[in-house]
């Protein structure tokens, strides 16, 4: 039988279960499913805040752990998904590989400790900076197994970067938060690991000059693989082998010679971009943290509406993502963003609104039915994305 | 005729077909409707010319609300639907049966937006895929994925099979260039999913659309991503005598932290038909590689020497690199050709399965060994450096027996890519052609699971009934959809 144990780390109240297998791992939740028995599920526990599930136990994937198979030369991984990202990431880093949707750490912006895995990233298709030109966690998923909410296994896709063999499932599950089954395995493409970077910064600009250099910067073939924006600064990277850096360097400074800009090398732009990564701008504050994707040509009106409301912004994704730091309410927040889609990411004292934004009510009906379809009793965090 | 069953045709369907065409006819543009059996044979078939069937109707809409009219009205009578955009699936996808309504939305041609700002474009999905970068030409812009076919398929067509062409290694399938769909229910409701913007926080329900090969909706418009030129791009070709060190030429190459824009391969059989057919000045040897690089000339030029380098430890009969837009022509004309100068050897069946990449040394000479044992000759020419392969497998179709021959070689081929942890179709999607191999790759649950999805979209199982899942374990979920309208 899984492990049952309270675990003050996770959640006071709730049972711990920690299943060592897939078979254990179906049985829990077939059994949880006859009980009608809802279940709050958690890799390493360092996103879900407590009391955001209401249920009596906690399924924890952390003892699914180990990494599958790796394979340089085919650029896939595969791995159980209770497996800590430090281990993946020292895993690649030692083939000088890495994920290009360079995913996140929340650590210290949430102030919790604790083990993120991969299993928790691909459920919540957690992607950082270079999604703005490398693609989200999704885009690198490229096959899942999973136990279902009746607790049949279940697996879709492959270790293959090409597959169109029946509805790709693997989209779907990354992304659903825990919502639709629990994960036991990820397959995921590995990239290598640019050889180096340098930044180009741009200081003392509004967000309105910010969201003109991106847009102009983006539209360049130099592969600008970050652009951001805080307190008045503009970044954009440039990564690749040196002689490349340099070159796309000297072309980006040549486009915006009528800017003054400064040239960031490469090991304070690494830290740079781990900051800008881990929002480590916004970890001195406990004030509820938003992440809203817009339009990257809308983020000047919407960074407006916000700053009315008080409180702090940056951007990623050239705009395309404006981080809010603010205690206006949910709703001035969703209407602040207007077109935009915005997530509650850190609750703060905020306890009346959801955790993501409402659906247009076809979505929502179908999304509805998704979950009911692999969730017939409702059983996996119920309440978190359906409220 | 060839093994692959369809259902019967409703007979209550056929009886009421005169007041279904005129309910179309009632509530669409004239010309809209088409069902003279002279007109309707035109869409009897895609690509998988070995199948064939008149629909009882084809409707080909200009606006996304025709598409819903005529949807409707095939609810409403509880009509199976096609939906088809140029008809060159390679797996039967178009296929109708006489029981059937095609909706074709190749005349949904519009352009609607185009955002270079927000890098994106958004286009009804008749358009071709071609066309799509040639309105963005001018922008310094284009769209990534490239079928082969790319001159005449249309984006919905792609949509609906995540395809890709040579240059994906790099930029990814469809999947990941689409940002959003307008799409018409079973029903005939109208929904959008996605757009403009980088996800969404909700369920990913664009990645299911994608690839779902018609079973869901009918996509009418499409927002895409689209990205900047590279400043320059040029080939290199690089050829072995053994299929062996080619694939670890392959491997070689991606570990080593290039990411060539596209890396193809063309094996002995294929160099012949091809120097036959257009006289491309390859070398006679057992495979070549066609691999290119992008960027800037010094960049371009880096990476052609870091490539010669790798290859060079592998002692290549030739080494190529193109240094002119002619020489660059040169290399990349056989490959552009091989399809059609392997038609002129007679029929071919073409697959489409994908093996990881270290695999493919293995997969190759295993397929080597197969075509001895079937009697049928077999050439390869595919994407190597994603894996997916594109065995083409030559018979006779006027000999008996041979197109069955060349079927049972093809699937165990297919037999061979799962086996070595590959899957059955990189891009040309399950159709009909494969529906009966997917139990090789899935189990009864993972099949089941898909065609719960299948019951949330499309209750009535209206939309390509008889594709994709094999038939026997779909029999539930049609003849329940049958009994609750
Ligand atoms: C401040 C903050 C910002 C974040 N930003 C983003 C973001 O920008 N984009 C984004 O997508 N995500 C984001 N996340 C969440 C992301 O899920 C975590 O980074 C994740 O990697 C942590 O791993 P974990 O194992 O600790 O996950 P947990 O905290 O344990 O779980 C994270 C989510 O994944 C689910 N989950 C965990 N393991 C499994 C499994 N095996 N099977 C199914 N579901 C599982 C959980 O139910 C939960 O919904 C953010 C989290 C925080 C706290
Ligand atoms: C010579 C040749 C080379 C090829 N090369 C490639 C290649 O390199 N890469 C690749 O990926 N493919 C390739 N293909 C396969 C084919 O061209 C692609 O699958 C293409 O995307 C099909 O587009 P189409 O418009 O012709 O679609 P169709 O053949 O008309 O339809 C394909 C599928 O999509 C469905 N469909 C059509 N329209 C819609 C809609 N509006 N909404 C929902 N579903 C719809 C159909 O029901 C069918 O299942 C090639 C084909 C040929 C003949």
């Amino acid at each position: 039988m899984p492990m049952r144990s309270n675990d003050s780390e996770t959640d006071l109240a709730a049972t711990v279960i920690s299943p060592t297998n897939e078979a254990e791992l179906a049985g829990f939740i077939a059994e949880s499913y006859a009980r009608t028995a809802p279940m709050c599920v958690v890799g390493g526990g360092t996103r879900l805040q407590p009391g955001t599930v209401a249920a009596a136990q906690t399924l924890t994937s952390r003892s699914l752990s180990g990494i599958v198979t790796y394979e340089p030369g085919a650029l896939t991984l595969i791995a159980r998904s209770g497996t800590p990202m430090e281990e993946i990431e020292a895993a690649l880093a030692s083939e000088q590989q890495a994920f290009a949707f360079e995913p996140m750490d929340h650590r210290v912006v949430l102030r919790v400790t604790g083990a993120p895995t991969v299993g928790g990233m691909v459920a919540g298709n957690v992607s950082g900076p270079r999604r703005v030109n490398a693609g989200a966690c999704r885009d690198h998923l490229l096959g899942v197994r999973f136990v279902d909410g009746r607790g049949r296994i279940i697996k879709n896709g492959g270790r293959v970067m090409k597959n169109v063999t029946g509805l790709d499932l693997s989209k779907l599950l990354c992304g659903s938060h825990g919502t639709l089954g629990v994960l036991t395995e990820v397959a995921l493409k590995t990239l290598p690991a640019a050889e180096t970077q340098q930044t180009i910064a741009f200081h003392g600009i509004s967000v309105g000059d910010a969201t003109e250099i991106f847009a102009r910067a983006l539209a360049t073939p130099y592969e600008v693989s970050g652009a951001a924006f805080r307190s008045g600064t503009a970044w954009l990277r440039i990564e690749g082998f040196s002689a490349q850096v340099d070159y796309r360097r000297e072309r980006l400074s040549t486009l915006f010679r009528d800017r003054e800009l400064e040239i960031v090398g490469e090991a304070d732009s690494r830290n740079l971009w781990r900051g800008l990564r881990d929002l480590h701008h916004f970890s001195a504050s406990s004030e509820p943290l938003w992440r809203i994707l817009v339009k990257p040509s809308d983020a000047p009106a919407v960074v407006a509406a916000l700053h009315a409301l008080g409180g702090e912004v940056s951007l990623d994704w050239g705009g395309g993502l404006i981080w809010f730091q603010g205690s206006a309410s949910g709703s001035a927040v969703r209407r602040a963003a207007g077109m935009g889609q915005a997530m509650l990411l850190r609750r703060g004292a905020l306890c009346d609104c959801g955790s993501f934004p409402p659906e247009e009510p076809a979505i929502a009906q179908l999304s509805a039915a998704l979950r009911r379809t692999f969730d017939p009793a409702g059983i996996l965090n119920p309440g978190l994305m359906d409220k | 005729m060839s093994s692959i069953a369809m259902p019967e045709p409703n007979a209550d369907i056929l009886a009421r077909a005169p007041h279904i065409v005129a309910a179309l006819e009632a509530a669409l543009p004239a010309g809209a409707v088409i069902s003279s059996p002279e007109e309707t044979r035109a869409y009897e078939c895609d690509a998988l010319t070995a199948y064939r069937c008149p629909p009882l109707a084809v409707v080909l809409p200009r606006t996304t609300e025709e598409v819903a009219v005529a949807m409707r009205i095939c609810h409403v009578w509880s009509v199976p639907v096609v939906p088809r955009g140029a008809g060159t699936s390679l797996a039967g996808g178009a296929l109708p049966t006489a029981d059937s309504v095609v909706i074709g939305t190749m005349r949904l041609r519009d352009t609607l937006e185009i955002d270079t700002a927000n890098r994106f474009i958004r286009v009804q999905t008749g358009v071709t895929n071609l066309s799509v970068s040639a309105e963005l030409e001018a922008e310094g812009f284009f769209y990534a994925p490239d079928p082969s076919s790319q001159l005449a398929c249309t984006i919905a067509g792609n949509i609906a099979m995540n395809s890709g062409g040579a240059h994906c290694l790099k930029y990814g399938v469809t999947t990941n260039n689409l940002l959003g769909v307008r799409m018409v229910m079973a029903t005939g409701d109208i929904i959008e999913i996605g757009g403009p913007l980088l996800g969404t926080p909700g369920l990913d329900l664009l990645g299911l659309i994608c690839g779902s090969e018609g079973q869901l909706a009918i996509v009418t418009e499409a927002t895409l991503r689209i990205v900047p030129k590279p400043e320059g791009a040029r080939p290199m070709l690089i050829g072995f005598d053994s299929a062996e060190t080619a694939g670890e030429c392959v491997a070689r190459i991606i570990r080593s932290g290039l990411l060539p824009v596209a890396i193809e391969y063309m094996d002995d059989v294929c160099l012949r038909a091809v120097e036959a057919f257009v006289k491309a000045g390859y070398p006679n040897c057992a495979a070549v590689l066609i691999v290119e690089v992008e960027g800037s000339e010094a960049e371009i030029d880096h990476q052609i020497e870091r490539i010669r380098s790798i290859a060079e430890e592998l002692d290549p009969v030739e080494f190529r690199s193109s240094r002119t837009a002619e020489e660059s022509l040169a290399i990349w004309k056989g490959r552009k050709s091989a399809f059609g100068a392997m038609g002129r050897l007679g029929d071919y069946l073409c697959l489409d399965g994908t093996v990881p990449v270290s695999r493919l040394p293995h997969t190759l000479k295993r397929i080597g060994e197969l075509s001895k044992e079937y009697g049928l000759e077999v050439a390869n020419v595919f994407h190597a450096g994603d894996g997916n392969m594109h065995p083409l497998i030559l018979f006779n179709a006027n000999a008996p027996g041979e197109l069955e021959r060349a079927e049972a070689f093809g699937a165990d081929i297919l037999r061979l890519c799962v086996d070595v942890g590959g899957c059955l179709t990189g891009e040309h999607g399950v159709g009909i052609e494969k529906r009966d191999l997917m139990t090789k790759q899935y189990t009864a649950e993972d099949m089941a699971i898909q065609m719960e999805i299948k019951d949330v979209f499309d209750p009535g199982w209206l939309l390509n009934p008889a594709k994709v899942f094999p038939l026997e374990l779909s029999q539930a979920h049609r003849d329940a959809a049958a009994r609750c309208p």
